[in-house]
């Protein structure tokens, strides 16, 4: 069967006043349908710009995206996104916010989507809420169900919990995964934080920095499904060790610590 | 953990040897702490109270020379002939109505443009340079070139209002377009929005707040040169009654002129304040 994403050979260059920069360098990666991938890599290695690529918010400089046998050539609502700053358009309630997208849809059809999703966040009873009477993780639920809405073929979230406190975040983790396991949705997810990837992932992308590169794959064979005390358990500890080791030299050596710390 | 939580009583005025009352020590001001409603308003009329005492004072026992600066009842009797006679209405009806005029031409052609040069840097680019230049000409310097060219028309009047709220506000739109987030955009074009719809729907919705407090602070400028336009060369208006009323030096009736000016001024900033708070909840400070 054909991967539901297939990026091959993508690269990203910008120019700049030192000359050509290379963000991301013969990015080869698929994704199965049902696949959860995240990726991660040290700081500025362009995990989130490749998940813009994904998105089709920025232009690959070279290589080929397709998703569901179709090249990528834009944006579009086949891909759900769920950024880290939050999103949600405080003029409109969390009902409006999800309803948002699904203009395609008539009105009635609209507001019976938009509140199905709110419950699997469950957060129905905020859908006369504004973001600014919801909390940061509440927030991102509201985003996350206006991405879910959408049906896309492919979720994409960058550090969706990354401004969330460590309890919500937690908590905002164990949510996903309830709905992944239920919907078995195609996600990829950028995150810099090493037990997050690991502990919603199928499979791991670790990125290499300047150009970013694929460093490794790996697989994560912690048994579904998954639940928070899993994160204390030998497997999931050593492949934390052995993802560290990767992502911490390489940050060491391109940040100008490795010089300080020895 | 927030920030309207009173800290203890005492403790750093006792260290600097401030009285040590534990009310005064309370009742510190805090960056950006809310006040409450009757604060609000107490402080707002004693200020106005202030500046009418002084006022008084300096008039009713003769500090100053009547005819230099009349009594609060002399021009309380010019208020009086004037609106009886009703030659006063006459006179705010003309001044509302270029103001309001000369308002809606420049902000019906600002927000567009002021759209267009946030959104796209062409425009921006473009458009910028010769704004800004006439921006820095004083509008005033064009009052004798469109009597030559309007005559003392109502035309000439919208023209100066125009050159005098326009190219300011375009720039102010410009820059509450661009202090969109830019998640928001990238959010509706994952959301399969097309750019058109970008930015009607999100951008100029996300600018708005910022637009309308934009359009809130040209009124005023509207005001200011509304007058000028109207001491020379006009036939009516609030500023045309305060120039007869100087050739006949009754200081009265210019102060009259004066205070119905900042009152009208006044009457206009309010409702915008009013528009934005009822159209705009979650723009005030910790989305009380």
């Amino acid at each position: 069967m054909a991967p539901r994403l297939s990026l091959k050979g993508v690269e990203k260059t910008f120019p700049s006043r030192a000359g050509t920069v290379h963000a991301l360098a013969d990015i080869n990666l698929s994704l199965d349908d049902g696949e959860f991938v995240s990726v991660v890599g040290a700081s500025g290695c362009g995990k989130s710009t490749l998940l813009r690529i994904v998105a089709g918010l920025e232009p690959a400089s070279g290589g080929e995206l397709v998703l569901d046998n179709a090249p990528l050539l834009g944006p579009g609502k086949d891909r759900g996104m769920v950024f880290q700053q939050y999103t949600l358009y405080p003029w409109l309630s969390a009902q409006d916010n999800v309803e948002f997208g699904l203009r395609h849809l008539p009105k009635k059809q609209r507001a019976d989507v938009a509140r199905r999703f709110l419950d699997v966040v469950g957060l129905v009873d905020f859908a006369r809420s504004y973001p600014f009477q919801l909390s940061g993780g509440m927030q991102q639920r509201v985003a996350i169900a206006r991405a879910l809405a959408l049906k896309p073929s492919i979720l994409l979230m960058d550090e969706p919990f990354g401004a969330l406190d460590a309890q919500t975040r937690s908590l905002m983790q164990e949510l996903l995964l309830s709905i992944w396991e239920r919907d078995r949705l195609s996600v990829l997810f950028v995150t810099h934080d090493i037990d997050e990837a690991i502990f919603l992932a199928d499979r791991i992308c670790v990125l290499a920095t300047k150009p970013g590169r694929v460093r490794e794959l790996i697989d994560v064979p912690l048994p579904r499904p998954r639940d928070f005390s899993q994160q204390m358990g030998r497997d999931f500890l050593q492949l934390k060790q052995h993802v560290r080791g990767l992502i911490h030299d390489e940050a060491a050596r391109n940040t100008g610590f490795g010089s300080v710390l020895r | 953990m927030s920030l309207g939580t009173p800290s203890p009583p005492g403790a750093l005025t006792a260290v600097v040897g401030a009285p040590r009352g534990p009310l005064l020590a309370r009742r510190r001001l805090r960056l950006y702490e809310p006040i409450k409603r009757r604060t609000y308003w107490t402080l707002a009329v004693a200020s106005l109270c202030t500046v009418f005492a002084v006022w008084a004072a300096l008039s009713y026992n003769g500090a100053v020379e009547n005819l230099f600066l009349p009594t609060p009842t002399q021009v309380w009797q010019a208020a009086v002939t004037e609106s009886s006679t009703g030659i006063l209405w006459p006179d705010i009806g003309a001044s509302v109505l270029r103001i309001v005029l000369g308002f809606a031409i420049s902000s019906v052609v600002a927000i567009p443009v002021g759209l267009l040069m946030g959104a796209y840097k062409v425009f921006e680019a473009g458009l910028e340079p010769p704004i800004d230049f006439m921006r820095y000409t004083p509008a005033v310097a064009f009052i004798p070139l469109t009597l030559i060219w309007f005559g003392t028309t109502t035309t000439q009047k919208l023209v100066i209002l125009f050159i005098a709220i326009f190219f300011q506000e375009v720039l102010l739109v410009m820059d509450n377009v661009k202090n969109v987030p830019v998640p928001f955009v990238d959010m509706a074009y994952t959301l399969g929005l097309s750019p058109a719809q970008v930015l009607r729907r999100v951008v100029f919705r996300a600018a708005l707040p910022g637009i309308v407090d934009t359009l809130r602070i040209s009124m005023g400028w509207g005001w200011t040169y509304l007058v000028v336009v109207e001491l020379v060369g006009a036939t009516n208006g609030l500023g045309f009654q305060i120039e007869q009323a100087e050739r006949y030096l009754n200081t009265p009736e210019i102060i009259l002129g004066i205070i119905v000016i900042g009152i009208l001024g006044l009457i206009f900033d309010f409702s915008f304040k009013a528009i934005y708070a009822q159209a705009f909840p979650y723009m005030s400070r910790r989305g009380r």
